[in-house]
């Protein structure tokens, strides 16, 4: 099994913001997280990625036990992230934002950074390709030099994607990429998506964009209230009772 | 390039002037003004590193300033030990506590980090203060050699503690420019940018943090130690937090997160206390309200300022290039398209 969590549960004080959730990612497919707002979708990906701790259950990624792995162990395993605001910094170009994106494959420190060693030189120039490789995928090479704080909204997804390219993954978790994006810049985010797919990648969406979901899914779960209500395909889960009744009578469903 | 080239030459021209400062400056005062201002540059690039490029204000630096200072004292004077061998070991101490501190106080965060750092810098100052025996106390601490001779160079002149500072300030500015303009550069500030992003891009950042605080720690405790073999004579208000506000009005003013900034507000803010000197603690009335100001319009003060000024011109620049080519090209396609159309037509 590629990702599987088993009984994950995170409690907030009294809230239960994930509760009993048994879930197993598919590899190389679009694996889709819907739920209406709070249903504890953004901390789900933190437990995956291990900004949270679980209270209880575990995670296993490639049959391995990562559920007490620090963040940065997991990502040099092969998970990365977006957030559902971008976190990039502004005031820098996209070029040196996406650059650190490599970091966790590299090993000078220091010292190789203040005596500039062979070792320093060779990876910060892998870092540059590869900060070239993943601009080249999403498409962003012409505005490579610009300030991110002058970037569209979607430029800047995908600039995010591109960070997240860069650390070398094999399952990518994007939160809520198509938020504030125009229709037909949805359509290209689609494509690009799907492309990582093609391109070997697993990925794990979070949308509430229904049409964008009900598109490129392979497999959707519906969380509500920190529960899975439902597992399935998309046409499975358009015509489940528990789903619509969770999104007001179905009419958030189109 | 030519950009890279310019700032070589400003660079160039700048060090040639501080070489040749006390050559024309024959007043001594000035020399010894100076002297003070680049071992307060060496600290507050210590500050720097870690406030202004990995994002956590540390109020405990003037205690290791003080650390590094009292150390050299003690060690040469009461231990009697060889100056730069007392000189190493005051830095590498420093540094230790630093460590120490650095793997307590790095497990909170922002306003907690910078609160609690505020109470260990207090806490050197209450030791140095109370420590009579080892410090003097109040009475204060006497008798620090300047520093020894290394072969034919000797260092009993002010003028020759000039160059010595300043050779020891360049190899701070020389180290500072290297690591900013590197992976491990750049990785401290994706933890000054975000801590969550950082992590999950792989990167350990307490690590990271560790050995960026650790090595502030050292600029700094290098400061102090020249400092005790410049002044000669130690008392226990260099650890107080008046020296760390000091500090930090130095950073600010200058800009937060940039290379030049220690130079720059150091440089402007001892010349303007100079020249307000007759209005004594009074300054502070004046220097509030001014820092106050700077803060909400030029949160990265003059060298930040100037930075995102000429980045903001070089975009519009770019910009409006990019707009008259587009424009042009659709000028060329149109006149294209009327003589294809006349070529029709006729
Ligand atoms: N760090 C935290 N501390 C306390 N409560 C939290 C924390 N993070 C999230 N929560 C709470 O957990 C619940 C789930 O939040 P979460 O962000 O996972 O929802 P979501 O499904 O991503 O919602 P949205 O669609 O609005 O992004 C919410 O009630 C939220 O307030
Ligand atoms: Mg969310």
């Amino acid at each position: 099994m590629f990702l599987h969590v088993e009984r994950l549960t995170k409690r907030f004080g009294g809230l239960l913001a994930v509760n009993d959730v048994t879930f197993s990612v598919e590899q190389g497919k679009i694996n889709a997280i819907i739920g209406p707002n709070g249903a504890g979708k953004s901390t789900f990906f933190n437990l995956i990625s291990g900004l949270h701790r679980p209270t209880s259950g575990t995670i296993t990624f490639k049959g391995r036990d990562i559920t007490r792995l620090p963040a940065n162990e997991r990502a040099k395993l092969g998970i990365a992230r977006t957030f559902q605001t971008t976190h990039l910094f502004e005031q820098a170009t996209v070029m040196d934002n996406v650059i650190i994106g490599h970091r966790l494959r590299t090993s000078s420190n220091l010292f190789d950074a203040i005596l500039r060693t062979k070792r320093h030189r060779r990876e910060e120039q892998a870092c540059k390709e590869k900060a070239m490789e993943v601009l080249d995928f999403v498409g962003l090479t012409h505005v490579a030099d610009r300030m991110v704080a002058n970037l569209s909204q979607e430029q800047k997804k995908r600039a995010a994607f591109a960070l997240a390219l860069a650390t070398d993954p094999e399952l990518v978790l994007l939160d809520e990429p198509a938020a504030g994006i125009n229709p037909d810049e949805t359509e290209g985010l689609e494509e690009l998506i799907v492309n990582m797919v093609q391109r070997g990648l697993t990925v794990c969406l979070i949308e509430h964009k229904m049409s964008m979901i009900m598109k490129i899914a392979d497999r959707i779960m519906v969380l509500n209230y920190g529960e899975k209500i439902a597992e399935g395909t998309p046409e499975e889960v358009k015509n489940n009772e528990a789903v619509i009744q969770a999104y007001l009578g179905g009419s958030a469903i189109a | 390039m030519a950009i890279l080239e310019k700032r070589r030459l400003w660079l160039a021209a700048l060090i040639a002037a501080a070489i040749l400062f006390p050559l024309f400056v024959a007043n001594g005062y000035y020399v010894h003004m100076m002297t003070i201002s680049f071992i307060w540059m060496i600290a507050v690039y210590g500050l720097n590193l870690f406030a202004g490029y990995t994002g956590y204000l540390s109020l405990a630096h003037a205690g290791f300033f003080a650390i590094g200072a009292y150390t050299l004292g003690i060690l040469t004077v009461k231990a009697g030990w060889p100056f730069w061998l007392a000189f190493a070991a005051a830095c590498l101490l420093t540094t230790l506590i630093g460590v120490f501190v650095g793997l307590v106080a790095l497990r909170t965060k922002e306003h907690f980090f910078a609160i609690y750092t505020l109470c260990v810098g207090y806490i050197i100052y209450l030791i140095i203060d109370k420590w009579d025996s080892l410090t003097g106390g109040v009475r204060g601490f006497i008798g620090i050699p300047a520093p020894a001779d290394i072969g034919p160079l000797s260092f009993q002149t002010p003028v020759a503690q000039y160059y010595l500072v300043l050779f020891f300030l360049l190899v701070v500015v020389w180290i500072m420019h290297r690591l900013v303009y590197s992976l491990t550069g750049r990785t401290y500030i994706a933890i000054r940018n975000s801590e969550e992003l950082a992590l999950t891009l792989g990167i350990s950042t307490m690590k990271n943090k560790l050995a960026s605080f650790v090595l502030s720690v050292f600029f700094t405790s290098l400061a102090g130690a020249l400092y005790a073999s410049f002044i000669r004579f130690l008392g226990p208000d260099i650890a107080y937090v008046s020296v760390m506000f000091d500090f930090l009005t130095y950073l600010l003013v200058g800009g937060i997160g940039t290379l030049a900034g220690p130079v720059v507000g150091t440089l402007l803010v001892t010349f303007l206390s100079q020249q307000l000197q007759f209005l004594q603690d009074y300054r502070m009335l004046i220097f509030g309200p001014v820092l106050t100001l700077l803060i909400i319009f030029y949160p990265h003060g003059i060298a930040g300022g100037i930075i995102r000024l000429k980045a903001k011109r070089s975009e519009a620049r770019r910009l409006q290039l990019e707009a008259t080519q587009a424009s042009a090209e659709l000028a060329a396609a149109s006149r294209q398209e009327r003589s294809e159309r006349y070529a029709k037509e006729g």
